[in-house]
């Protein structure tokens, strides 16, 4: 079964068409892997998604529900989660902290007046936190403020952050970005160990990411899909070669 | 139950504070500050400082109006008085719910917009507050004169149960008049409230989500918050502070003028609050005691007085005293105050706070390498 359905979405920046026609299926419980060489419009169509930009036509449908014109914090309350291409974390606030404000909203939802009651008193959310800490490797570093971390660090936060809410969806733009070898197959490690359940959406530019973790692959091009199918595929479509592995990345 | 869930430290801090709070006078000795009329002042601007950095220190939205809610706690507080009763109970709540009405309808406006475009926007009200006192709204706040009591007034509660007297009533807390130590202790035990109610809010979930949207609001929007009504209602929590404290300045003088709204005002919070450390608990009320306090001292003086206090040195030596020091006292208080707070942000941007958290880590690391010291010797030996 499809999770989430994209018609024919259609997203324009002045003259520049950054989104073309549009269409994308994604299985249920599936890895579906977005590559295309920069510029193609990836980060463009997860914020078409998430609330962050309405499509200028076309239809965006999670779990048989319609994402376009809902806020961002409903979309997240549905159950889609986004780690963002530059890391959005809390830079103030411990680790644990981090990770805690995300359950909270995952127990408590979109708005609650809590002002009476501490945060120690809430152990269930606390025991969450970390849990999730402990699977992403950060648990020792919990109390540590969140802004020392090392860059690797700071993705792998977020995607804890992601993860301790449990999400029907997982957007990750570029999880490996900008990461030593060892960290990107940490990561690697990571989302093939932790939450396997969680359908998930990964854009990445590192080809061993993609076909250690894809179970489909969407290629984008100049903001049109060109080709979609298995990794075995992929690799071989000469259309995909010209646009993208002999194209702006070569 | 009013202490569950808070951790050792906290209990420890409030019961340092309250002690603290209770002992001023003791403490305000020293450095001759020790009479119920100023001390007033500290435990009531230490009350709207508190507040004040509920929306500030903690969710991060700087409000330029704040004096705004001040001057509608004192109008309401005044009006309680004329018609009801002197008693400052029914005073003070009716200014707290009074100031926080209006605070939401000005905090629903304002929180449309961030940042700048938000500082602006509250600075713009309270400017048309203070106008409209001024002008449309005489009826209710008697204009220039300002709302005083008088002969006349209805006091409906007040007349069922005493006559009429020749002179203008005090306000009283059950015929306790509320003028000297028992109007300071009256306005010292409401800022021990206030500080309770802002410890619990610190350390609460709710406190947390405030401090996460001062670090990262995108964040927090697609972390699954609607962040709008955390800051709103901060926003009102910190409006009904500001009313208690504009009550309570017309409890210990029952009189509400316009120019309390003024802009001047506001800023003056926000120096308070930024001068002892915006997001900490103790800093703002620390900023509000010290501003008041210098305030004190420093505007009284001018160039006289100050040449008197100088009488003692040679006369080129005087003068050239009062030529430098002159311009900062007197009228010239809002430079001195100006050039402190600019040192400040540039070297202590965390406050005074900040200034003692740095003093007592240099203690520990001094202490720290003593006891290094003394453990290499001993490995010498
Ligand atoms: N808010 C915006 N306003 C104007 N142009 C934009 C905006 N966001 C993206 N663009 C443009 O749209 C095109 C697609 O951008 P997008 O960020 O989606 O690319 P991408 O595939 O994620 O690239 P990369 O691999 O570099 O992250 C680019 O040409 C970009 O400059
Ligand atoms: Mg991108």
């Amino acid at each position: 079964m499809a999770i989430l359905e994209v018609n024919d979405v259609n997203k324009a920046f002045g003259g520049l068409k950054a989104l073309n026609a549009v269409n994308l299926s994604v299985e249920e419980g599936t890895v579906h892997a977005i590559i295309g060489p920069n510029g193609a419009g990836k980060s463009t169509l997860l914020n078409c998604f998430v609330g962050r930009l309405i499509p200028d036509t076309g239809s965006v449908i999670f779990d048989g529900q319609s994402l376009l014109g809902i806020k961002p914090h409903q979309i997240n309350q549905t159950g889609v989660a986004r780690v963002f291409q530059t890391p959005e974390i809390f830079t103030d606030l411990s680790i644990l902290e981090n990770v805690m404000i995300p359950a909270f909203a995952k127990v408590d939802g979109a708005f609650r007046i809590n002002a009476w009651k501490t945060v120690g008193t809430r152990g269930e959310v606390r025991d969450m936190a970390e849990k999730v800490l402990e699977e992403v490797g950060l648990h020792e570093k919990r109390d540590t403020i969140a802004s020392s971390l090392s860059r690797g660090d700071k993705r792998r936060l977020e995607m804890a952050m992601c993860l301790v809410q449990d999400p029907k969806l997982l957007l990750l733009d570029e999880p490996t970005a900008g990461m030593s070898r060892a960290d990107t197959n940490n990561t690697v490690d990571l989302l093939q160990r932790v939450g396997t359940h969680i359908t998930k959406i990964v854009i990445e530019h590192d080809m061993h990411v993609v076909f250690s973790l894809a179970d489909h692959i969407s290629v984008l091009a100049q903001g049109t899909v060109i080709a979609g199918g298995k990794p075995e595929d992929i690799k071989g479509n000469p259309k995909v070669q010209e646009a993208y592995l002999g194209g702006a990345h070569a | 139950m009013m202490f569950a869930g808070l951790s050792r430290n906290d209990k420890l801090l409030f019961a340092g504070f309250t002690i603290a709070a209770l002992a001023m006078p003791l403490l305000a000795w020293p450095v001759g500050a020790n009479y119920p009329d100023l001390l007033q002042k500290f435990a009531i601007y230490g009350i709207f400082a508190i507040g004040f950095n509920i929306l500030f220190g903690l969710t991060g939205y700087l409000s330029f109006g704040h004096a705004a809610f001040l001057g509608v706690g004192s109008y309401a507080a005044v009006w309680m008085f004329k018609g009801v009763t002197m008693n400052v109970i029914p005073a003070v709540i009716f200014g707290v719910l009074v100031s926080g009405m209006f605070a939401a309808l000005i905090g629903f406006i304002s929180l449309r917009r961030s940042g700048i475009y938000f500082s602006i926007l509250t600075l713009a009200f309270a400017q048309m507050s203070y106008n409209l006192a001024y002008s449309v709204l005489t009826p209710i706040t008697n204009g220039e004169t300002g709302l005083q009591l008088s002969q006349d007034d209805a006091r409906v509660i007040d007349r069922m149960f005493t006559e009429q007297t020749a002179g203008l009533p005090s306000t009283n807390l059950f015929g306790l008049e509320m003028s000297g130590y028992p109007g300071f202790y009256f306005c010292c035990v409401l800022l021990i409230i206030a500080f309770f109610i802002a410890l619990r809010i610190q350390r609460s979930p709710f406190g947390m989500m405030l401090r996460a949207i001062k670090t990262n609001q995108v964040r927090m929007n697609y972390t699954g918050f609607n962040t709008r009504p955390y800051a709103l209602t901060a926003f009102i929590i910190s409006g009904m502070y500001a009313g208690l404290a504009g009550s309570l300045l017309a409890v210990t003088d029952p009189l509400a003028g316009a120019e309390r709204m003024q802009w001047t005002a506001s800023g003056e919070v926000v120096l308070m609050t930024i001068l002892g450390g915006a997001g900490t608990l103790i800093g703002p009320i620390l900023g509000a005691g010290l501003i008041k306090y210098f305030e004190n001292i420093f505007s009284s003086y001018n160039d006289g007085l100050l040449a008197e206090s100088f009488s003692f040195l040679p006369d080129f030596l005087n003068d050239a005293l009062v030529f430098v020091i002159g311009p900062f006292v007197g009228e010239g208080w809002s430079l001195l105050l100006g050039i402190v707070f600019m040192a400040i942000v540039i070297f202590l941007p965390g406050g005074l706070m900040e200034g003692l958290a740095r003093i007592h880590g240099w203690y520990r690391r001094r202490g720290q390498g003593d006891a290094g010291r003394k453990v290499a010797k001993q490995a010498a030996e």
